[in-house]
This record gives structure tokens, C-alpha cells and sequence, in this order.
């Protein structure tokens, strides 16, 4: 018994001990959940939906793009031979030219328009919001009912651009022919669609920058335009970056426009002379079910768009960067 | 039929006009109704079953809206719900089928197939149901012997029916004839072109006195028409031989009528349009051509196209260089179809000879049942939009001697990226000198 008793406390003692340390660790543990997990729980719907939607259809498009897979046919492992076959693929080299062609020739008017837009924008006049808020209005149009107008507007027989070219004796274009008329078409349709668009960012970001340096530059002399160049357009450039950075991966994936300038068919073109790299993807992978070889396209698509993304980015970084 | 009939424009109409059918034929009354050829209706089902039936081309399409009328009206237990997809076969109901089939899901339960598809539809036995499982195979007798083999599979089952036929004639404007100075009667005009060379003549003594509108619409639905032509002559195939080889580059009859299509091109005689885009259709209503190439199912496309107020404007004429086959379909059940029983029901009725007779008076696609074609009904039958030409005697006649073009299983693949080049030498995108190098290359990555 004695013995019993003498190791009883002995068992006793560290019991409060660990009834002590028990809460002391769910504290600590709770903590580390409050402070550490918490955070990532929360977060992490976003993860894993960008996980089964993102990274695994990246991972998977990836995977089948080192197969010679036909929908209709055989899956065989050909490892790069997909992306060999791409790089020596005509109609691809021109449809990545195309869409590079378009991304220029529509985004960098766009910008420089949207700027100026938003600078004007950025003045005090009466109606303000009602002009703002129509500046947005062409976005909220459907891309479809865009591109069906514009189509017409481009038509080659009896469309008004062609009629108005007349009065000054210019020859009808063939808008779907001829390679950089049909580039110039669809960027005016971008523009129309996403010049508003970026005057608002651009607007919300001009709107940020504190009136006092205006004031005290007004004091020192400078002009409006001085005003701008100086201090607007160094300071929007967090703006520009996100603008630019959207409008590369916009205008590189470009899609419904050029297809339904050719009454919904895939191929751009009778010669291929608007079809971009999303079309390729889409006619080689849907049309002709070349699964591994789209696959392949989509991934170079991907490169292309990160390599566009950089070097606009360091180019950007680099506007007023005399600081 | 080949890719397209109609413009899409009409498949809202469509829809919404099969939809109201439907509810008017809710109300009708029973009456039994097998197929014309004999299946017996076996126990109705309890529940009303809707067979949704597939189609592709616009406006009258397959030509089923007055047949799926009657149907629905004496069948309240199977309704027929006809959605008729898009006006484009090889661009975008095929590819979108395709996918359906391989899914296993959103298939039809009775779906149009064109022949460009019936290559590959074949090699995929595991696609389709068997139709002799629910009688079908008796209607052998109903169909010419290849119309007929063309509907049985790699495995040996059967699992298509023939719809139409493409028949071939010339369609004209006589308005437009008759300010060129030309004949506007229809065996005269057929006169002026007994072969191509005449019919390029005619064209430039059209072309002399006519300023604001073209010969022909453009480059492809001669090239078509004389493709099949010249097929029948060089064995009977066309982009493949019938080992599924590609032989774009060595028969003879896709040089001859791109060569000729050239010719029209260069010669100014198109009006630089390709078939079954906006333009062309605008291009009806704008009278920018006077002549196109019309196989039996264009009839109805171009009075949709064209409309009411061209009317009596257009007339059908022979085609230079004998008869040929454009384009025909197939209707199967896929294997998908939750009740394939009610659909061979329905594919039996459509492809039966009093459906066949009912598509033909109301859009002009020349059935491929033979007894439909013997129909005095089809055989006497005028075409009113087209001043009454005797479609039944142009198309009917011929339809017995047709001879099929084989057609590979990546038919439809190749078929797009060739045409691709017949409208890009039109509207001069590419050199005529280069053409035929670059319809070569892309048919063989097409095809590969």
C-alpha cells in the first residue's frame, strides 16, 4: 500500500502537469491555427479550385501534348515531336504573326488613347459621371453583336467603310483578303470594345495621385502638359503595368472577334490571314482533332504570352523612371 | 448534301416552329402510323417519349418540317423534337457530333450525317445502334445497293438509312439571261453549255453585256459539281482512293475542276463569293450572279436565300458535262439514344417513302428511296419558285444512274482545307500559280 501510496503522488504529480501543459499546447495550438492556418484555410478555396481548373488542365494539356493523340484515332508517345512539328508548321508561324500583328496594331493605339481619354476624364465638367460611366457602356455590349456589325461595316460589296473610302476614289478593299486590312478591321473592334475600359483603370489610378503635387508644380510654373508627362505618367505606373500586362494576355489569346469577322469559321481567312495562335488551337484541336498537337500549340501560346507579359513588363517599368 | 443547305438564320425559327408543333400535336389525335416500311408499332409506351432528331444546313434543311408535322400529330406517345444545329457540316456540326459520340453524351437520338462524315462514322461501329435489331434491315429493297452499303459499318451492322440524294443541274436567273441577250428557256439555255468550255463562253458573252452582276457566285460550287463529275469518270474517287490513301495530287479529277474553277476566276466571271457565308446570301438578295451550281438540295436553298421577291426569277437547267453526284445523307441512331426502339422507329418513317415523297415537294432533296423517287408525286413534281421547272423530271431521271464517289474517313478534313484554297485563289489571297502546290500540302497535313 505504502508503496502504492509513495507512487501515487508520483503518478499524481505530472498529471496536473499535462492537464496543465494540455492547455497551454491547445493555446498554442490554437494560436497556430488563428495566426498560421487560418490565413491559408481561408485563402485556400481559391487554390484549389485554381489547382482542378488551372494547374491540373496546364499539367494535364502538357502531358498530352508529348502524345500523337487523335480523338478519332490512336494515342501514340511521340515526346517533342509535337512541338518539332509546330515549330515547322507554316500555318502556325502565321498565326502567331497575325496575332502579334493585332496585339500591336490594337493595343498600343488603344493605350495612348485611353490615356489621353482618362486624363480629359480626370478634368472637372458638368456631367461627369454620365460621361464616365458611357465610356464603359461599349464593354457591356456582346462581343458577338460587336463583331457582327463591325463585319458588316467591313463588308466588301456593301459595306459603309468601302462606300466612304469611294468619296475619295479609293478602290473597294477586300476586308477578308487582304492580310493587313483584316488585321486593321478586327483591331478597330478591340479598340472599341476595351479603349473605355482602360480609361476608367487609368482614370480610377490618376485619381489616386495626391492634388498637391499638382498644386505645388502649378506653383512652380510648370505647365499641363509638363503636369503629365512629370507627374501623372510616372505615377500611374502600377496602373500601367496591370493595364498592359492585361492587355497582352487579352490581345494574345484574341478569339471571337476574328472568327466571327469570318461568318463563325475557324480558320481566319480563306489563306489564313487572321486566324491567331487561340484559333490554331482551337481548329486543330476541336476541328481536326489533333489533341497532342492543339495540346502543343496551347503551350507555346502559354510561353508566348509569359515572354509578351516580361518584356512589357520591363519595358513599362522603365516609363518615368528617373526617380 | 454537302456541308451546308441553308443559312442558320432560320434554325430559331425552326426550333420554335418544331416546338410549336409539338404542342399543336399534343392536342391531335392518336391514329396508328408504322414506318412505310413495315415495322409494326409495338406497344406504345406509357410515358410520351421525345425523340430528339438532329439535322445541320438552314432553313428547310432536311426538308422534314411538314413530315415531322404529320408524325407528331398522329404519334402523341413518340414526339419528334427536330433541332436542326447550324448551316456548316464539316465546321462545326460535325466536329461537335464527333465529340458527343466519343463523350457518349448530347448526341441526338436520330442524327443526320452527311456523306463527307459516313467515312469515319462507319470506322466506329461502337458509336451506333443496330438497326436490324429492330427491323430495319428489311428495307434493303427501298434503296439503290450502294446508298444502301454505305449505311453499314466497319463491323457489318447496319446503322444508316439514305435521306437524299444530290442530283445535279445548273440553277440561272432568266432576268438576268434575258439582258444579256441570252435564251431564257430552260432546254435552250441548257443547249448553250453541252460542256464546261461552252458553259466559260456563255459566261463571257454574259459577262460583255452585264456589268453589275457576275456569271457565277464564285469559285467552289462549280468546282464541286464538276469534282464529282470528273470522279465518276476516274474511278469513282475523289481526295482518297478506296484504301484511304490520299490522292489529291494524282487524280486526275480534282486537277481538272480546281484548273477549271482557276479559269472562271481568272477569267472575271466570279463574283468572288464563297457559298454559305453572309456575303453569298447577301449576294442573292443583291443579284451579284446569275448562275450557280444547283445538286437537288440547293433548290431549296436558294429560294431561301434568295427569298419571295425572286420568285420566278430563277429556272433550273442541265449541267454541262452529264449527271453526278453532290452531297446526300444518312440518318443513325447512336448508341447513346436512351430509347433506341422509338428512334428506328422514327428513322424508319423519315427515310420511308412518304416522308421522302413530303421532303422532296417541300424543299426538293431527291430521295434516295427508290420508291419515293417513283413516286408520281416526285416524278411529275414542279418547282414553283423556280418557274415551275420539273424538278421531279430533272433530278428523278438521273437519280437511278447515280453513281457514288467513294469518300474517305477523313473526307470531311480534307474536303475543308481544299476549298479553303479554291476560295483563297478567288479572292486572290493566293496566286494561281501557287494554288495548286499549297491545295496539295495542306489536303496532305489535313489528311494526316
Amino acid at each position: 500500500m505504502s508503496l502504492h501510496t509513495d507512487s501515487g503522488p508520483t503518478v499524481i504529480a505530472p498529471a496536473p502537469r499535462q492537464r496543465h501543459a494540455a492547455p497551454g499546447s491547445g493555446r498554442r495550438f490554437r494560436s497556430w491555427l488563428d495566426l498560421k492556418a487560418v490565413p491559408y484555410l481561408l485563402i485556400s478555396p481559391y487554390f484549389l479550385l485554381f489547382a482542378v481548373f488551372g494547374l491540373f488542365p496546364l499539367a494535364f494539356t502538357f502531358w498530352y501534348s508529348l502524345y500523337d493523340y487523335d480523338l478519332t484515332g490512336s494515342e501514340k508517345w511521340v515526346a517533342l515531336g509535337n512541338y518539332a512539328e509546330l515549330l515547322s508548321d507554316s500555318q502556325f508561324w502565321t498565326a502567331v504573326v497575325n496575332t502579334l500583328a493585332m496585339f500591336v496594331i490594337a493595343t498600343v493605339p488603344q493605350l495612348l488613347l485611353a490615356l489621353m481619354l482618362a486624363n480629359a476624364l480626370n478634368k472637372r465638367f458638368r456631367g461627369q459621371l454620365f460621361v464616365r460611366m458611357g465610356v464603359l457602356l461599349p464593354l457591356v455590349t456582346s462581343v458577338v453583336a460587336v463583331a457582327v456589325v463591325f463585319t458588316q461595316l467591313y463588308g466588301r460589296d456593301w459595306g459603309m467603310v468601302n462606300w466612304i473610302l469611294s468619296w475619295f476614289g479609293v478602290d473597294p478593299i477586300d476586308w477578308k483578303a487582304e492580310r493587313l486590312p483584316s488585321w486593321l478591321a478586327i483591331a478597330t473592334m478591340v479598340d472599341w470594345r476595351w479603349t473605355g475600359y482602360n480609361a476608367i483603370i487609368f482614370l480610377a489610378g490618376m485619381q489616386t495621385i495626391p492634388r498637391d503635387l499638382y498644386e505645388a508644380a502649378a506653383i512652380d510654373g510648370a505647365s499641363r502638359r509638363r503636369q503629365f508627362w512629370q507627374i501623372t505618367v510616372p505615377m500611374l505606373r502600377p496602373t500601367m503595368i496591370f493595364v498592359v500586362l492585361n492587355s497582352t494576355i487579352g490581345g494574345l489569346t484574341l478569339f471571337a472577334e476574328p472568327i466571327m469577322f469570318y461568318g463563325g469559321r475557324i480558320e481566319g481567312g480563306s489563306n489564313n490571314q487572321f486566324q491567331t495562335v487561340a484559333m490554331f488551337i482551337v481548329q486543330k484541336g476541336f476541328n481536326e482533332f489533333e489533341y497532342g498537337y492543339a495540346s502543343g500549340a496551347a503551350w507555346l501560346l502559354f510561353l508566348m504570352i509569359l515572354i509578351g507579359s516580361l518584356i512589357n513588363f520591363l519595358l513599362i517599368r522603365r516609363i518615368g523612371g528617373r526617380k | 448534301m454537302n456541308d451546308n443547305r441553308r443559312r442558320g438564320r432560320s434554325i430559331a425559327a425552326a426550333v420554335a416552329a418544331t416546338a410549336a408543333l409539338t404542342l399543336a400535336a399534343a392536342c391531335g389525335g392518336g391514329g396508328d402510323s408504322g414506318g412505310s416500311g413495315g415495322t409494326a408499332e409495338s406497344g406504345a409506351p406509357a410515358q410520351p417519349v421525345t425523340i430528339t432528331l438532329q439535322t445541320f444546313g438552314g432553313g428547310k434543311n432536311f426538308g422534314y418540317e411538314e413530315a415531322v408535322k404529320k408524325w407528331n400529330a398522329e404519334n402523341p406517345n413518340i414526339q419528334i423534337k427536330h433541332v436542326n444545329l447550324t448551316d456548316q457540316f464539316e465546321q462545326v456540326y460535325w466536329p461537335q457530333m464527333i465529340q458527343w459520340l466519343t463523350a457518349g453524351q448530347g448526341a441526338g437520338d436520330v442524327i443526320g450525317i452527311d456523306e463527307g462524315g459516313m467515312g469515319l462514322a462507319k470506322a466506329h461501329p461502337e458509336w451506333w445502334t443496330d438497326l436490324a435489331e429492330y427491323g430495319l434491315d428489311k428495307r434493303k429493297g427501298d434503296f439503290a445497293e450502294w446508298k444502301w452499303q454505305n449505311g453499314i459499318d466497319a463491323s457489318g451492322k447496319l446503322f444508316g438509312l439514305g435521306t437524299d440524294i444530290g442530283g445535279m443541274s445548273i440553277c440561272y436567273r432568266r432576268d438576268l439571261f434575258e439582258k444579256a441577250g441570252l435564251p431564257t428557256d430552260r432546254d435552250e439555255v441548257s443547249k448553250l453549255w453541252p460542256t464546261w468550255d461552252a458553259f466559260l463562253e456563255t459566261g463571257q458573252k454574259f459577262q460583255e453585256k452585264v456589268k453589275d452582276a457576275k456569271f457565277v457566285d464564285g469559285t467552289n460550287t462549280i468546282y464541286n459539281v464538276m469534282l464529282v463529275q470528273e470522279a465518276a469518270k476516274n474511278g469513282n474517287v475523289a481526295y482518297f482512293d478506296t484504301n484511304n490513301n490520299l490522292i489529291v495530287d494524282s487524280n486526275p479529277a480534282v486537277k481538272t475542276a480546281f484548273d477549271y474553277s482557276v479559269k472562271l476566276s481568272q477569267a472575271g466571271l466570279t463574283a468572288k463569293l464563297r457559298n454559305f457565308t453572309d456575303e453569298w446570301n447577301t449576294g442573292f438578295k443583291k443579284s451579284q450572279f446569275a448562275t450557280l451550281g444547283c445538286p437537288s438540295w440547293m433548290l431549296g436553298v436558294v429560294s431561301g436565300a434568295a427569298g419571295d421577291e425572286f420568285k420566278g426569277k430563277w429556272d433550273v437547267a442541265a449541267v454541262p458535262g452529264g449527271g453526278g453526284n453532290w452531297g446526300g445523307s444518312w440518318l443513325a441512331v447512336p448508341k447513346q439514344s436512351k430509347h433506341p426502339k422509338e428512334a428506328a422507329q422514327v428513322l424508319d418513317y423519315l427515310t420511308g417513302k412518304d416522308a421522302q415523297v413530303s421532303v422532296f415537294n417541300f424543299a426538293g432533296n431527291m430521295p434516295s428511296n427508290t420508291q419515293a423517287q417513283q413516286d408520281p408525286a416526285v416524278q411529275t413534281a414542279k418547282d414553283e419558285y423556280f418557274n415551275d421547272a420539273p424538278k421531279g423530271e430533272i433530278f428523278a431521271k438521273s437519280a437511278a444512274e447515280l453513281q457514288p464517289v467513294f469518300l474517305g474517313v477523313k473526307h470531311a478534313q480534307v474536303k475543308n482545307a481544299v476549298e479553303q484554297v479554291v476560295a483563297a485563289v478567288d479572292d486572290g489571297s493566293v496566286p494561281a500559280d501557287q494554288a495548286w502546290q499549297k491545295l496539295v500540302d495542306d489536303a496532305k497535313k489535313a489528311a494526316d
